[in-house]
């Protein structure tokens, strides 16, 4: 069985060196004293401005409805759950370009909601609202997936106790749910703001790419790639170190899974 | 109305896969256990008036508190029950501390519960630092320090190492005699229950066959069922009159035994294994049954041995076992006596 021992460490090699290549082939590139001089220029801090805050906006929006939504869907069965489950996962497996397309035909000019917002006075489409509602559609379900997953492990029976302990159902959610479910909850919340920091597709078809206003990171390094490589591959970096810090950052969070307690 | 109404009322009826849960019963005070093999529904009835699950139809309350009347489409929340509920698991919050479980549902006596159960210097542990016995004690604080009307037990000895078994009953019993409240323990152990409670209802298939004390149940149980959950054999067999006030039994088996009882036709045969004596030659005496079979099985349980031969289970002192040298596969007799040897008609 040796050549098979072999095989296993041969594939596993390939694709570590694989994943890993282009990354170090980035960081070769690029001095720190690059990458800062690269950063300050003004098209890379604008849109690591706009970025940051379209990111910071979005992703307050996908915790805010997102937590209650998959507490709901965790706890609760009813007729079409299953449906719902499926439906708020759809965006994971959609192209992000048919994302924007789909953005567009409810907000834009012409889309489903778009005359009646037109007739109040709101356009969504090209602002940095619209950079936010993609980051919002394609990144919400790595969250929620996420979180559902989360709250499901949570043992029915302490939510219980809670309750034959006078908690109500908010007081049930907040002191033994939701910090019984903070790793999960946390390794979600920092898969979907990485893809909402990456989004490209979605918000250049339904944002569109203008500096300061629209233009993220991504769309910056697209921006540049024919203008000035150097500075793409900086933003690039930028990018990896920020994704790479928060994925770290996720194995601070305590967890409590069922086994701390059990085990003797 | 002039009523009389037992603080806990509960009647009920709940289905289930296999059978509906019905029952219909009233605790004033002290400590009742409901005992009945897994899955005969004792865990339903301890959610159900904890409303921790919904019946089809009937009444749970407390004195004048309703919780739940499905003539009137009252159903309280758990929250609004007032019950205390100590789970199986004992359901701890692990991220909480001792002390911070206990305060969980009440601040306001958390000191008063963790001076009386013994945990002060554990208040700052978490719960995966504890052992059965102090995780037991902590649910115990935090169901009581919510100030119930009543307090519930779901198989409290069921999660503990059997090693430390008798010492944590023991406390265990200590403990809820304090307990001023009615209390209601379930368990599949009779010998739990009987250490536990003044009253036993003996559960099965969702309805009770039997309530009384422990030695009632013991002395006279209503069927087979009721007397093999306490702990007797049970062996079937036909009866029929011997004169002299005597019934003859012969057994499925093909033993024949003689009982103080009068009975007829189809019987179980209840006799309790501390009645049983084991010897290797027939003695004469007053003992007139005497079942001859070679041992299947010896089991010591400390200072007791359980030794089972044929269609009985003798239980005897270790040291006789040890000085008989009783052994698997020798051959010895059974001895027990008609008056100790009771008939249930079938």
């Amino acid at each position: 069985m040796r050549w098979f021992q072999l095989l296993l460490i041969i594939a596993c090699a390939v694709v570590v060196a694989f994943l890993l290549l282009p990354l170090v082939a980035l960081f070769l590139r690029v001095s720190p004293g690059d990458l800062i001089a690269a950063l300050g220029s003004g098209v890379a801090l604008d849109a690591l401005i706009v970025t940051l805050k379209t990111s910071a906006i979005a992703h307050l929006l996908i915790l805010g409805f997102g937590t209650p939504a998959a507490y709901l869907l965790a706890t609760k069965r009813w007729r079409g759950h299953s449906a719902t489950v499926a439906l708020i996962e759809l965006p994971l497996v959609l192209p992000p370009v048919v994302a924007g397309i789909a953005l567009l035909s409810v907000f834009g000019r012409l889309g489903l909601l778009g005359e009646t917002m037109d007739v109040l006075g709101i356009s969504i489409s090209f602002t940095q609202a619209a950079v936010v509602l993609a980051v919002v559609f394609v990144a919400s379900p790595f969250f929620v997936r996420q979180a559902i997953v989360a709250f499901e492990g949570v043992d029915t029976g302490l939510l219980e106790a809670a309750r034959t302990l006078r908690a109500s159902p908010w007081r049930v959610f907040s002191r033994v749910a939701l910090p019984l479910a903070a790793r999960g909850l946390a390794t979600g919340s920092a898969l979907a703001f990485v893809r909402g920091l990456g989004e490209f597709g979605a918000t250049i078809i339904f944002a569109g790419s203008f500096r300061g206003v629209t233009q993220t990171l991504p769309l910056a390094i697209y921006g540049e790639l024919d203008q000035d490589f150097e500075a793409a591959i900086a933003i690039s970096v930028l990018l990896v170190l920020i994704s790479a810090a928060l994925l770290t950052a996720i194995r601070w969070v305590p967890s409590w899974n069922p086994f701390t307690l059990t085990s003797r | 109305m002039g009523a009389i109404v037992e603080s806990l009322h509960v009647d009920f009826a709940l289905a289930r896969r296999n059978f509906d849960v019905e029952l219909s019963f009233g605790l004033d005070h002290g400590l009742m256990a409901i005992a009945g093999p897994s899955g005969s529904g004792k865990t339903t009835l301890l959610r159900t008036i904890a409303g921790l699950e919904r019946p089809m139809r009937g009444r749970i309350g407390f004195r004048d508190e309703s919780w739940f009347d499905s003539e009137r489409r009252i159903d309280l929340p758990p929250e609004k029950r007032r019950v205390g509920m100590v789970f199986q698991d004992f359901a701890l919050f692990p991220h909480l501390s001792v002390r911070d479980n206990v305060a969980f549902g009440g601040t306001d006596r958390a000191d008063e519960m963790l001076e009386r159960m013994r945990l002060r210097d554990l208040q700052h542990e978490r719960p995966v630092s504890l052992s059965g016995g102090e995780r037991q004690r902590v649910a115990l604080a935090r169901a009581l320090a919510t100030n119930p009307l009543v307090l519930l037990l779901d198989e409290p000895m069921a999660s503990l190492d059997p090693a430390l078994r008798n010492e944590v009953r023991a406390e265990l019993r200590d403990l809820l005699g304090e307990v001023a409240i009615p209390t209601l323990l379930v368990t599949h152990d009779f010998e739990d229950a009987a250490a536990l409670a003044e009253t036993i209802a003996v559960m099965a298939d969702g309805k009770l066959l039997q309530v009384g004390t422990p030695s009632e149940l013991v002395a006279a149980p209503r069927d087979g069922f009721v007397a093999s959950l306490t702990g007797a054999n049970v062996i079937k067999g036909r009866a029929r009159a011997a004169g002299d006030g005597l019934s003859r039994v012969d057994l499925d088996g093909g033993h024949t035994v003689y009982s103080t009882d009068a009975a007829e036709g189809e019987v179980d045969v209840v006799v309790y294994p501390w009645d049983v004596a084991v010897s290797l030659e027939l003695t004469q005496g007053s003992t007139l049954n005497h079942i001859t079979a070679p041992i299947d099985s010896s089991v010591v349980f400390g200072n007791r041995t359980r030794v089972r031969l044929g269609p009985v289970v003798a239980e005897l002192t270790s040291a006789s076992s040890e000085r008989l040298g009783l052994e698997k596969g020798m051959t010895a007799i059974a001895s027990f006596k008609a008056t100790a040897t009771r008939l249930i008609p079938r």
